[in-house]
């Protein structure tokens, strides 16, 4: 057993030292979600209203790019150029291997979300968190539903080529949808339920309310039970569905 | 002392094959592409499992996936890749953590001809030294038992002789391996046995000069002083040649368009096929 978790530390070492070397890869996890928070606060000149829902959606987005867009990417790219396949016939435990990659993603899920709380606390006049415990539940939820459905998303992409095809075209919409209906109360019903059944919006919503508004976590477990679900879906298919090597053809 | 016997039919791709690799020794699987040796490594390996049959490796079933059992054996696939942001030694360093007695980093960097790219990002490595690598990866956990997937297909031949170095080394050093490949002269080069394999059958098995692999003929071709097309088959293309070209000296003659044409599969198979 110490054995599977010492190997697990090694293997979660290795990959933040892979992340570190690859400057795009580092890139687009700190400054890409910087970005948005400085140009929606330029945008939004300031109104303190709006301020307080930008900083909870774009932590939201924060998580779901740290582990289901990173995680499919990764996945696919080392599925393709055969490391999975080579990983695969070592006597590293699968366990280990998946334990490392996925505390790697959660390193910069927790990074980002630092960022955007502290730059919230700072440039945008929302105080600290006010409830820290439900931070820490609904990231950890978040992270666990995105990675499982990046995981799983990963089965489907075919080659490297497509990913960035693939992954757009499910993390824009979804992105788009959830911040549209958590900003605009009368969005159309349709989006909203939409929305409402993604695993974006509510995780949105439970970070707003820990770090904005207060609302305590039992106000907001029918948000959380929704990530749950997703997260269950995506894990089953996440181990159900996976290849560890690249289709012929 | 048995490593590994087994007999399974699969669809296609692999039909009834009964091998028994023994231990220390060299076994040499032998067929063009597509003939299913890699198919019947992957099940071996545990990349794929078996439709039906029997298979025991080191006294495991490959296709539980025990960790106990790899960390005894060792895989070079015939094509897999390395992570492009870490150097040799860090992806040395790291997959021997996963073997119970793994063998000195710096020594197999060393071994292995990478001492120069030790500190270098893999993906600056060439085609060649990331050959190295894979054999690298594959020893670094001291396996008792090496998988060889066309070990040497794409190499360069000096690349290639080091390879075959590499090979003789580990069986010196009482390895067991078990290795595909469509080339006759390695086979003949390196294994103790080989199972002769075409569409997914084993044709023979044996010592390769048993099984003609060794004797097969070389074609010698050229053309004579009145233009005519000449071919000649030998076991001895270095004495045949001698002869012709010291005969055409003498009589002031040139051989056009001279080869020698190396023996092939093809022909150790008819061979076989003549001799049923």
């Amino acid at each position: 057993m110490s054995d599977a978790v010492t190997l697990t530390w090694r293997q979660y070492r290795l990959e933040r030292k892979m992340f570190w070397r690859n400057p795009s890869a580092a890139f687009f996890n700190f400054v890409l979600p910087l970005l948005f928070l400085v140009g929606g606060g330029a945008i939004l000149h300031g109104n303190q209203s709006d301020l307080n829902k930008l900083v909870p959606a774009i932590a939201g987005m924060s998580v779901m790019s740290t582990t289901f867009t990173a995680l499919a990417y990764n996945i696919v790219f080392l599925r393709e150029r055969g490391v999975l396949k080579r990983i695969r016939g070592t006597p590293l435990p699968t366990g280990s291997y998946f334990g490392g990659v996925a505390a790697n993603a959660t390193t910069n899920t927790a990074l980002q979300i630092a960022i955007v709380v502290v730059a919230g606390r700072i440039f945008f006049g929302i105080g600290w968190p006010q409830e820290w415990g439900e931070l820490i539940v609904f990231v950890v939820v978040g992270v666990v539903c995105f990675a499982a459905l990046g995981v799983a998303f990963a089965h489907v992409i075919p080659n490297f080529e497509s990913t960035a095809a693939y992954v757009n075209a499910v993390f824009l919409p979804v992105v788009f949808v959830s911040f549209y209906a958590f900003d605009t109360a009368n969005a159309p019903a349709l989006l909203r339920n939409v929305a409402d059944a993604l695993p974006l919006k509510p995780l949105i919503e439970g970070l707003s309310g820990a770090i904005v508004t207060g609302s305590s976590l039992q106000s907001n477990l029918g948000a959380l039970a929704v990530i749950a679900v997703w997260g269950v879906l995506g894990g089953w298919f996440a181990v159900r569905g996976f290849s560890w090597e690249q289709r012929r053809g | 002392m048995r490593d590994l016997s087994k007999r399974y039919g699969e669809h296609e791709a692999v039909r009834g094959i009964d091998i028994t690799v023994e231990r220390g020794e060299v076994f040499g699987l032998l067929g063009p592409n597509g003939a299913g040796k890699t198919t019947t490594v992957e099940i071996l390996e545990g990349y794929r499992k078996r439709t039906s049959g029997e298979v025991s490796v080191l006294g495991y079933d490959p296709a539980r996936r025990q960790i106990e059992l790899r960390k005894r054996i060792g895989v070079v696939l015939q094509s897999s890749g390395i992570y492009s942001h870490v150097t040799p030694r860090e992806a040395l360093q790291h997959w021997a953590s996963f073997y119970p007695a793994p063998r000195d980093v710096n020594e197999v960097l060393r071994l292995s001809g990478l001492d120069e790219k030790a500190d270098a990002r893999s993906r600056t490595l060439s085609g060649g030294q990331l050959r190295r690598l894979d054999f690298a990866l594959a020893l670094v956990g001291d396996p008792e038992l090496i998988f060889l997937d066309e070990p040497t297909t794409g190499l360069d031949p000096a690349a290639r002789r080091d390879a075959w170095e590499t090979v003789r080394n580990l069986r010196e050093g009482g390895k067991t391996i078990l290795l595909t490949t469509h080339y006759l002269d390695e086979a003949q080069a390196l294994a103790d046995r080989v199972a002769i394999v075409k569409d997914g059958r084993v044709l023979a098995v044996g010592p390769p000069r048993e099984l003609g692999v060794g004797a097969a003929q070389y074609t010698i071709s050229y053309r004579d002083g009145g233009g005519a097309r000449i071919e000649r088959q030998t076991e001895d293309p270095t004495r045949l040649l001698n002869e012709l070209t010291n005969a055409a000296l003498e009589r002031g003659e040139h051989l056009e368009e001279l080869s020698v044409g190396r023996p092939t599969l093809e022909d150790v198979y008819l061979e076989l096929t003549a001799d049923e």
